[in-house]
């Protein structure tokens, strides 16, 4: 029997699906609504200064690189699976497209992310 | 069944189809006089006997046992027997083979495909020694019981099979029962056969077919839960992938 190499992306999914449950949504009142409305937060609160020193900080460009790589395997692998789901036939080419997204997405931030 | 007299009729369609003589299956209709008492089966025994001696289905223990005469019941795989007619009435029965395996003959499945997945999974116990009857009987508490209680209470009806649209779409899978029948041995404090069985977990096939639809576990007679016991195992599969799981499993089962 062939063994499956899923247990990795099923990693990077499962990390994801985690990461996104528990900071997903507030990620989107903070960035979507709280600051751009001056609710709570205020506006300068992600001024261009504010967002570059932290991506200039070591720390801020960890929380960042894993936030979106990690958003990109759980959604990718969830995107490869309705798929299959839903009757698409998904070969070697859907999988390497899905997940050589992810993969190609998270090396580009990491290397914006050492520009900074 | 009970003395009292039927005093509803209700519609029965079955499926029928012999692949000797018809080109595809076609649906039969029957009007079956029935009590309150009368499950699906005992109406498919009213045709069999009074209406349609032709009419071919599996049945045995008629009390949820046996696990042989699961249907499609109106779309749902259920046992015939655990189904009752006045839960329908007055809309039409449906009843049709179940899902996903091929027809021998009216509702009778060919059950082939299980049966070879079930023995890949090597469903018995598997002691890291043969130890002599002297030693006396292999003592568990009731929480090493607990581990394994529920999944050894599979009576391989095969709904689970019906219902899982992974099975549906690569028969290969091995899908929920064996896999649940799987992890009843490992989860045994008395089973040294991880090693034995891996290969069926680790598998393209194996855990890894599964995404978790988890309506296997809805339609089990028996209260099973192969869902649960298919994503444990994923973790496991993953432990093992990473070479972590050495470090976790007790000494016998060591890879």
């Amino acid at each position: 029997m062939k063994r499956s190499n899923e247990p990795l992306f099923w990693s990077l999914f499962g990390a994801g699906g985690v990461l996104s449950a528990l900071i997903g949504p507030v990620l989107i009142f903070i960035t979507g609504i709280a600051v751009p409305l001056g609710f709570l937060l205020p506006p300068e609160t992600l001024s261009y200064t504010n967002v570059l020193a932290f991506v200039q900080h070591p720390l801020g460009k960890l929380a960042l690189l894993t936030v979106i790589a990690l958003f990109l395997f759980h959604g990718c692998h969830r995107m490869l699976h309705s798929l299959h789901d839903l009757g698409v036939q998904t070969g070697r080419r859907a999988t390497f497209g899905f997940y050589g997204f992810a993969t190609l997405a998270t090396v580009v931030t990491a290397g914006l992310l050492l520009g900074f | 069944m009970s003395d009292a007299t039927p005093s509803r009729t209700i519609k029965i369609e079955c499926l029928r189809y012999d692949p000797e003589t018809d080109d595809k299956p076609r649906f039969q209709r029957y009007q079956v006089p029935f009590t309150d008492d009368m499950s699906v089966l005992q109406g498919l025994q009213y045709i069999k006997d009074h209406l349609d001696g032709s009419l071919t289905f599996r049945w045995s223990c008629r009390m949820a046992i046996c696990g042989s005469c699961g249907k499609m019941i109106n779309g749902v795989p259920q046992l015939s027997c655990h189904t009752f007619l006045r839960e329908y009435y007055p809309r039409t029965v449906r009843i049709e083979p179940l899902n996903h395996f091929p027809v021998i003959r009216d509702l009778v499945v060919d059950q082939s495909r299980f049966l070879d997945h079930l023995e890949t999974v090597k469903p018995y116990l598997i002691p890291k020694d043969d130890q002599p009857l002297a030693a006396g009987a292999r003592r568990q508490t009731p929480a090493q019981m607990d581990r394994y209680y529920q999944y050894s209470q599979c009576i391989n009806c095969l709904l689970c099979y019906a219902a899982c649209p992974q099975f549906g779409l690569n028969p290969d899978f091995t899908g929920p029962a064996a896999l649940a029948l799987l992890h009843r041995y490992n989860a045994d404090s008395r089973d040294q056969g991880w090693r034995a069985r891996r290969e069926v977990i680790n598998a393209e096939d194996g855990v890894w077919s599964c995404t978790l639809v988890g309506y296997c576990s809805e339609v089990c007679p028996q209260g099973v839960d192969p869902a649960h016991a298919i994503n444990q195992n994923k973790v496991n599969s993953t432990l093992d992938y990473f070479g972590i799981l050495n470090l976790l499993l007790p000494k016998g089962d060591k890879t």
